[in-house]
């Protein structure tokens, strides 16, 4: 079926199969490779993006719900003049090992600041416990959003 | 497959009056978990998540109505003051599932474990169903759910939403799992005061086959407030002992299994220390009054 969708700004028309989700829309139909394929269950956040604003997972979104929509992905994140500051963070705070829970992990961490620019230890655990990461034990990305939180702060103030 | 992206209510029920074997999706939590991983693949998908029907709540006459398509965060944004449901909602998953997850969804999966299933067990809810020619039917909450995944649902229906008078009152709810989000429930539990009544209601989630409410302990519990005159006095004192008795007698109310989140007398003892726990938390919030312990202004008085 033809999905018309907006991506990062662009409209797109995808073919899909009817039964494929978003996720595989962005990236096989779409060639977007940022958003990750990880568990297909909604629990490890790898595939975030936003649809019309809200944080979802991906995989979970029929790509068909998307018809006539809005999406954003990671690759929105950088623009012209750089990095966004929590990819700059977190490349800073040295929070990326394997890399594969990058992408959402950026995503809901650029969700939650976006909301909430000074975000205290627990609001920050809670905003990315819908991410799994498997190699850095979250200390460095903690620390990621928070020398983020700084930097957004430092920018509005 | 095929999808259908009703754009209204009336489309919507037209459709699935004409094609019966539609299963609604909504927030796709549940359904695209077991789509994506090859158990299920319906004949025909229904888009019921972007009916503006289905996404709004009413407060009026002293009556709470939720839209089917209210999500998870909205109930936490837009309703505080429903503490027990509020807590519920944050409950569910992680900021990505609470923002896609719905009411009419958890209505509809039945399991269980469904969080915001024991919240309208406890409040007494009507599930309230549409089918196409205007014809609606309103369900009390355990004529709905009648098993494990198992509702009274007719194929030609969909589902509208859940109701419940408002009552005055403290309430929580509680989950036992193996971590703060993105946890099946091994047990929860809701209880609501209803100070006009004078009632104690507390239901449980994921010990039997579907949310159970525990009628002898509730009217123990009640009996235990009047006797030791906490309704009168918020600051009159309930004995320990009767706390014990009340958590041994929702524990013995369970109905639970054995399965691969915890054992049924794991369960069961958890059911008992979280019936303890949502009493004291009442009687504290008594003690606190409406806008006590930094809740919203007003919160266990929200009324309609």
């Amino acid at each position: 079926m033809l999905i018309r969708l907006k991506v990062n700004g662009e409209w797109h028309t995808a073919d899909a199969e009817p039964q494929a989700s978003l996720l595989y829309v962005l990236r096989e139909h779409l060639g977007l490779l940022g958003t990750k394929n990880g568990c297909e269950q909604g629990e490890c956040g790898a595939c975030s993006v936003w649809l019309d604003g809200e944080m979802v997972c991906s995989c979970l979104v029929l790509a068909a719900q998307a018809h006539e929509r809005e999406v954003r992905t990671v690759e929105a994140l950088a623009g012209p003049e750089g990095l966004h500051p929590v990819q700059e963070a977190f490349l800073e705070a040295g929070a990326v090992q394997c890399g594969f829970c990058t992408p959402g992990l950026v995503v809901a961490a650029a969700d939650l600041l976006a909301r909430n620019p000074s975000p205290d230890e627990a609001t920050v655990r809670e905003a990315l416990s819908g991410n799994l990461c498997r190699c850095t034990g979250y200390v460095k990305i903690l620390d990621a959003v928070r020398l983020a939180s700084e930097r957004l702060r430092g920018r509005t103030a | 497959m095929d999808i259908l992206l009703p754009r209204t209510l009336d489309e919507a029920l037209g459709m699935k009056s004409d094609h019966p074997e539609a299963v609604p999706i909504a927030g796709g939590t549940d359904l695209m978990v077991e789509m994506n991983l090859g158990h299920r693949r319906p004949p025909i998908a229904l888009d019921v998540h972007r009916l503006p029907e289905l996404r709004q709540w009413r407060c009026t006459d002293g009556t709470l109505f939720l839209g089917a398509g209210m999500t998870y965060v909205r109930i936490i944004r837009e309703l505080p003051g429903f503490t027990a449901l509020a807590q519920a909602s944050r409950s569910v998953g992680s900021p990505q599932i609470r923002n896609r997850g719905t009411i009419g969804g958890n209505l509809g999966t039945a399991s269980p474990a469904g969080d915001a299933l024991p919240v309208m067990a406890a409040c007494d809810a009507e599930v309230v169903l549409a089918a196409s020619g205007g014809r609606t039917r309103a369900l009390p909450w355990h004529q709905f759910l009648v098993g494990p995944k198992k509702t009274a649902i007719e194929p030609d229906e969909l589902i509208l939403g859940a109701r419940w008078r408002v009552t005055r009152g403290p309430g929580s709810f509680s989950k036992v799992g193996r971590r703060n989000a993105m946890v099946i429930a091994i047990a929860s539990l809701c209880l609501v005061l209803d100070e006009d009544r004078r009632a104690v209601r507390v239901a449980l989630g994921s010990v039997g086959p579907t949310v159970l409410r525990v009628p002898q302990a509730e009217a123990f519990a009640a009996g235990a407030l009047a006797e030791a005159g906490v309704w009168d006095d918020p600051a009159a004192l309930l004995p320990p002992e009767v706390i014990e008795a009340f958590g041994e007698r929702v524990a013995a109310s369970a109905r639970p299994i054995d399965d691969v989140r915890g054992t049924a007398a794991y369960r069961r003892h958890a059911c008992g220390v979280l019936a303890r726990r949502a009493l004291r938390w009442a009687i504290e919030d008594r003690q606190a009054g409406p806008a006590g312990h930094g809740r919203p202004a007003g919160s266990w008085g929200a009324r309609c």
